[in-house]
């Protein structure tokens, strides 16, 4: 039923890691599956995958379009459709390898493109943000009409690879250990009620952003159609899908500084708000009237990466684990601690983040090509629950 | 002599397959080494066994257990001594959320801080009394439920300055035990009807005795805990939600 | 149509009174003489023959409330249907032929109370909720935070934020929004239609819910003006004691442009319930029939109720929200788009199945659209164009439960309106006859003998009982699909699933099948 489309959703419950370098020095692609590798348990084998930043440093200036297909005339609708709307420079195969347990795996394929905007509209849109709303629009185009084509990442300089299989085997698949990134994400996952289907798999992407959860989004249905107000239509069947929008939404297109968008998604009760010194309260207040319809509910833990930062958020009540800790430069994110561990023996420092209470890592300014930054406060010294890391 | 495991990359199964066929033969002492996120150690274990592990086990460590001691030299994830029914845990470090979920008897001392939801729904029956005690700060929803048994909170030795000694929702639903904290609590923090109380002098010697252990475990100076003031929070009902229905 | 002649004869069979609705049984062994259901019948269908000294019953004007049943202290009296029964019709039921009677009786319009009374399909009953499994974690709300708290008012579609003293802060005031406590709000009942005893017991359930009760078009009584943070004041078509000092006394205003029960027509309170303290409150001399027109007459286009909005606006300052409320009708979401981008702050749909005090029969019965399938249409439909955020959402008409309320907010409002429930709280027995002005039961009514019966401080402890279980209903079944706030419930059909509903039903309420 074509009314229904999108209404359907998986549920999942997960492993999460992640680690940023806040130098933007390079970490290989082993350190991440070790990570991942270490929490196995939380996983059942039908879905993993991984987000890595900095990875194409040679073609940084366009998207990196990674397109999965069910079949071949599903690739050609797409490059046809971006023969059209965009300028491609480069495109090829994803590379990968035969795996033992990857049975019929789909087509995937990268095409590194620049938007093709007609007449006027050239001038005036070129190199600016604009290009951001134009690929939005493309990848929700190819999405929704053509059949069989997912776009499982649109950033530039990163990627997103993820399928079905335990993380080892995924990581395989893709050749993880050829990379390297000065981000990386990674997901376990543990469907319950499963497609089987690789575009269900973490992470979920939009332009750089890209998101791994571990928890079910009860708040899904109200999400999905907040979102459809502002034109992102949700084509993946998985809860998760929303909050890659969501961020779209509210950091890069309502201008929300990140704190204020975790506090959007996670916010403070009323009872802790009628608490709050006025202006604070007023703040709470309106971003709870005004987003509530993006607020998270249910229990989640969430990783979320751009180009430029790392950011982990649990849910208001902490209903699903979240563990931090740094070394040097490097600062890691994960479901458990042993995860981190397997990776950072001794840290510096291990904390548990607080419910509704975001770290936010950025990287050093000017570190990396088209860097982003979204923290625009001072943190900690809000009373709302929001806080910047480093304290 | 204690019975030497190096973990090292040894699954959980295995390694609690082992374990179990030691005390089997008689082993009484382990010494478990790299340890890192094995879950369900020891759990369902019924002898009077001692365990030191070092590294940061997996999540429910000593589940169900009726009996063994588990010296923890690290942080332990969450769900340590779910429903644990007799013995002690000593974690040297911190620990994860819902610690102690439905406890009805034994000891867990935390050295440091501890997660959401800790002694979530404890409970004590005859002379089964579980107690929990923390030497760090706790997270929201610290003895909800809680039907019986004993917390102690002292917020000394916490590595988060920023944060207040517990959460919000502070014994909320509490329908049994007692929740004891060094120093103050608001009671905006504290959960519906419930108010904090002065101590006895049963409540101060009860206070002593168990905290003498727990110095014992650490190391510490129990005149330099008791220098604060404690209060405690009791329910205020052991029926809070009897007017709840409409027939 | 030509005038009747009237027939000269003395005596004409009135067909309807042969036939009562109701029989009045007295148990004769139970029976103590003492007279309280003489008393306490309104309708006068116990007599007392004073020389006899005995009981008896005049079933014709047995309206079927049962007060003389609850109030006779041996409980001697139970009130039956009337058993005798005519010959099986499938088409030519009871109530149809009794109708007829009554008019060619009479002449006039049928004539009756409360909400839709067809068994057309409750959408309610065929609509279920889901709930938490394994995979996420139900919520204890006795436990947890669980919160109801809305706020009705125009959103901005984003928010903007600066730093001032390193601290985020807002850079432009919210638009003025009104907080409600819980969900549910007491619909317009002017003072005239219930009694000023219920208009009391209301205004205090909702100061101490946090929430609103409406004054209906009758205007504003002078002892409830303190409760004026939580109430809304209406302004209908018959503007009935509307002055300025009535616009600023609540914290909202709501234009009446119709009623589920009567789309389309406009309100008629008779004469002899135009008491003293009424005509006072109306400001119209006592015993002079209130009518409300049909249309407000100074808005017979949108454009115009754009320049209502905005009259009400100046003349309060822009300190006060406009509701606007309307009867869903066929075209519901598309006038609910006029409505907003008219400049309403807050769009009300009534459905089918609203109440009311008096309507004609044939209006209450078969004018309008359930307020289920309204309330899908016209969410879908504002989301559709981009302006629901613009003004709120409330829905009402046929609520019964909390589980209604839930479904409502599930499919899209914001809030919602009830009114017979509360008047069931009250003792209400769903008489229907409203329109007579005699409840027994001292609620729909303005006799000083009768109103007495329903002291405030009773109507305002029944209504905050209510609605006090239906929020804790509402926070268990919330918890139960594992959201601990109202908003993640809002619009979430997700959290619907229809049982025996065909295609065409489900694609407008934007619901699966349960098994899908």
């Amino acid at each position: 039923m074509e009314f229904l489309r999108g209404l359907s959703k998986d549920i999942s419950g997960c492993g999460l890691s992640g680690v940023i370098h806040r130098k933007g020095e390079l970490i290989p692609g082993e350190i991440i599956i070790k990570s991942i590798c270490c929490q196995e348990e939380r996983g059942n084998g039908l879905g993993a995958g991984f987000a890595a930043y900095g990875i194409y440093p040679d073609l940084a200036d366009y998207y990196a379009l990674h397109v999965m297909a069910d079949h071949r005339k599903a690739l050609e609708d797409v490059e046809e459709l971006l023969a059209h709307r965009t300028y491609i420079t480069h495109e090829e195969p994803i590379p990968t390898r035969r795996t033992p347990g990857i049975e019929d795996p789909p087509l995937f394929k990268r095409y590194f493109v620049k938007p093709k905007y007609e007449g006027e509209a050239r001038e005036l849109c070129a190199d600016t943000e604009d290009e951001d709303d134009y690929m939005v629009s493309l990848v929700m185009e190819i999405n929704t009409k053509i059949d069989g084509a997912y776009v499982i990442s649109s950033g530039k300089n990163m990627g997103a690879f993820k399928g079905v299989g335990f993380p080892h085997q995924i990581a395989e698949f893709f050749r993880i250990e050829e990379y390297k990134a000065y981000i990386w994400t990674a997901h376990n996952r543990f469907p319950t009620n499963t497609p089987g289907w690789w575009g269900g798999a973490h992470p979920f992407t939009i332009l750089d952003w890209s998101i791994v959860h571990n928890g079910e989004i009860s708040s899904y249905g109200t999400n999905r159609r907040y979102l459809e107000m502002f034109g992102y239509h949700c084509t993946l069947l998985t809860d998760t899908e929303v909050v890659a929008y969501l961020l779209d939404l509210l950091i890069r297109r309502h201008r929300l500084p990140v704190e204020v968008a975790c506090l959007a998604l996670a916010p403070p009760f009323w009872e802790e708000i009628d608490r709050m010194p006025e202006e604070e309260r007023e703040l709470c207040t309106a971003v709870r009237a005004v987003y509530g319809g993006a607020m998270l509910n249910g229990p989640f833990a969430i990783l979320f990466a751009y180009n430029g930062g790392l950011v982990g958020l649990n849910d208001r009540v902490k209903l699903r684990p979240l563990v931090a800790a740094e070394k040097g430069d490097l600062v890691y994110m994960a479901s458990e601690e042993a995860a981190i561990r397997a990776i950072c023996p001794d840290p510096d420092r291990v904390w548990a983040p607080k419910a509704g209470e975001p770290v936010i890592v950025e990287l050093e300014p000017g570190v990396i090509p088209n860097q982003r930054s979204y923290l625009r406060g001072q943190g900690k010294r809000t009373e709302a629950s929001v806080c910047r890391y480093p304290g | 002599m204690a019975t030497e495991i190096d973990a090292k990359d040894i699954h959980y199964r295995d390694l609690n397959r082992l374990l179990r066929a030691k005390i089997e033969e008689g082993e009484r002492e382990f010494l478990l080494r790299n340890i890192n996120g094995q879950r369900y150690i020891a759990a369902g274990v019924s002898e009077k066994v001692r365990l030191e592990i070092y590294g940061t086990p997996g999540l429910d460590l000593g589940a169900f257990m009726r009996g063994p001691e588990i010296i923890v030299h690290g942080n332990t994830q969450d769900g340590t001594g779910n429903t644990m029914d007799e013995g002690k845990i000593v974690v040297h470090g911190m620990a994860g959320d819902v610690l102690g979920y439905a406890m009805r008897g034994g000891k867990i001392h935390v050295y440091s801080d501890v997660g959401y939801r800790v002694g979530i729904h404890m409970k004590a029956y005859m002379d089964k009394v579980p107690v929990i005690v923390i030497g760090g700060k706790a997270g929201d929803f610290l003895g909800e439920y809680m039907a019986g048994g004993i917390i102690i909170l002292l917020g000394m030795f916490s590595r988060y300055p920023e944060r207040p000694i517990a959460g919000i929702y502070l014994g909320t639903g509490m329908h049994g035990g007692t929740i004891y904290v060094r120093g103050q609590v608001s009671e905006t923090q504290l959960g519906l009807g419930l108010k904090p109380h002065k101590l006895t002098e049963e409540d101060e010697a009860l206070l002593r005795k168990h905290l003498s252990e727990y110095c014992e475990d650490f190391n510490l100076d129990l005149e330099e805990i008791m220098k604060e003031p404690f209060i405690k929070i009791e329910p205020y009902t052991h029926r809070p939600y009897g007017k709840l229905y409409a027939y | 149509m030509g005038e009747k002649k009237t027939t000269k004869k003395k005596k004409v069979p009135q067909w309807a009174s042969f036939f009562p609705d109701f029989i009045i049984e007295r148990d004769p062994e139970k029976c103590i003489n003492c007279r309280i259901c003489v008393k306490e019948c309104s309708y006068g269908a116990h007599i007392w023959n004073a020389k006899k000294k005995e009981l008896s019953e005049d079933h014709t004007k047995c309206v079927g409330c049962h007060r003389c049943e609850a109030m006779c202290p041996t409980r001697a009296i139970v009130i039956r249907r009337n058993p005798s029964e005519f010959r099986e019709h499938a088409v030519w039921t009871p109530w149809f032929i009794k109708n007829v009677y009554k008019q060619a009786d009479q002449g006039g319009v049928l004539l009756t109370s409360t909400g839709c009374a067809v068994p057309f399909r409750n959408y309610f009953d065929h609509l279920v909720l889901d709930a938490c499994q394994v995979t996420n974690p139900p919520i204890d709300p006795l436990r947890e935070p669980m919160e109801l708290r809305t706020y009705l008012g125009p959103k901005p579609d984003a928010l903007e934020v600066e730093i001032k003293d390193g601290r985020f802060r807002l850079k432009e005031p919210l638009p003025r929004q009104i907080k409600l406590e819980v969900p549910i709000m007491f619909a317009a009942m002017s003072y005239g239609a219930i009694s000023l005893h219920v208009h009391q017991g209301l205004a205090r359930a909702a100061r101490d819910l946090g929430t609103l009760y409406n004054t209906g078009e009758g205007g504003l009584h002078a002892s409830l003006y303190e409760y004026g943070s939580n109430t809304i004041v209406q302004c209908a078509s018959g503007r009935f004691g509307l002055h300025v000092d009535y616009l600023n006394a609540g914290v909202a205003i709501e234009i009446k442009i119709g009623q589920g029960a009567k789309p389309g027509i406009g309100g008629h309170l008779p004469g002899e319930k135009v008491t003293e303290e009424i005509s006072k409150t109306r400001m119209i001399p006592v015993g002079a029939d209130a009518i409300s027109p049909a249309p407000h007459h100074d808005i017979y286009s949108i454009e115009d109720l754009r320049g209502l909005i905005f009259a009400l606006k100046e003349a309060t300052e822009y300190k006060k929200l406009v509701f606007v409320k309307i009867a869903a009708v066929h075209n519901v979401a598309a006038i609910a788009s006029g409505i907003v981008r008219a400049g309403a702050d807050v769009v009300v749909i009534d459905g089918l199945k609203g109440g009311t005090g008096a309507a004609p029969t044939m209006f209450r019965d078969y004018i309008g659209i359930p307020i289920e399938l309204a309330v899908a249409a016209v969410d879908q439909r504002l989301r559709e164009e981009g302006i629901r955020n613009r003004a709120s959402l409330v829905a009402s008409g046929g609520i019964r439960s909390s589980a209604d309320v839930i479904k409502l907010i599930a499919l899209g409002a914001d809030a919602v309106y009830i009114g017979t429930p509360a008047l069931i709280a009250c003792g209400c027995t769903m008489c229907q006859h409203c329109f007579t002005g005699k409840c027994p039961w001292g609620i729909a009514t303005n006799n000083p003998e009768l109103i007495k019966r329903l002291p405030p401080e009773v109507a305002y402890e029944k209504i905050y009982n209510l609605v006090h279980g239906w929020a804790h209903e509402m926070k268990e079944m919330l918890g139960a699909m594992g959201l601990n706030s109202i908003e993640s419930l809002r619009a979430n059909r997700d959290k619907l699933r229809a049982v025996g509903l065909t295609e065409t039903e489900m694609k407008i309420l934007g619901v699966k099948h349960a098994g899908e």
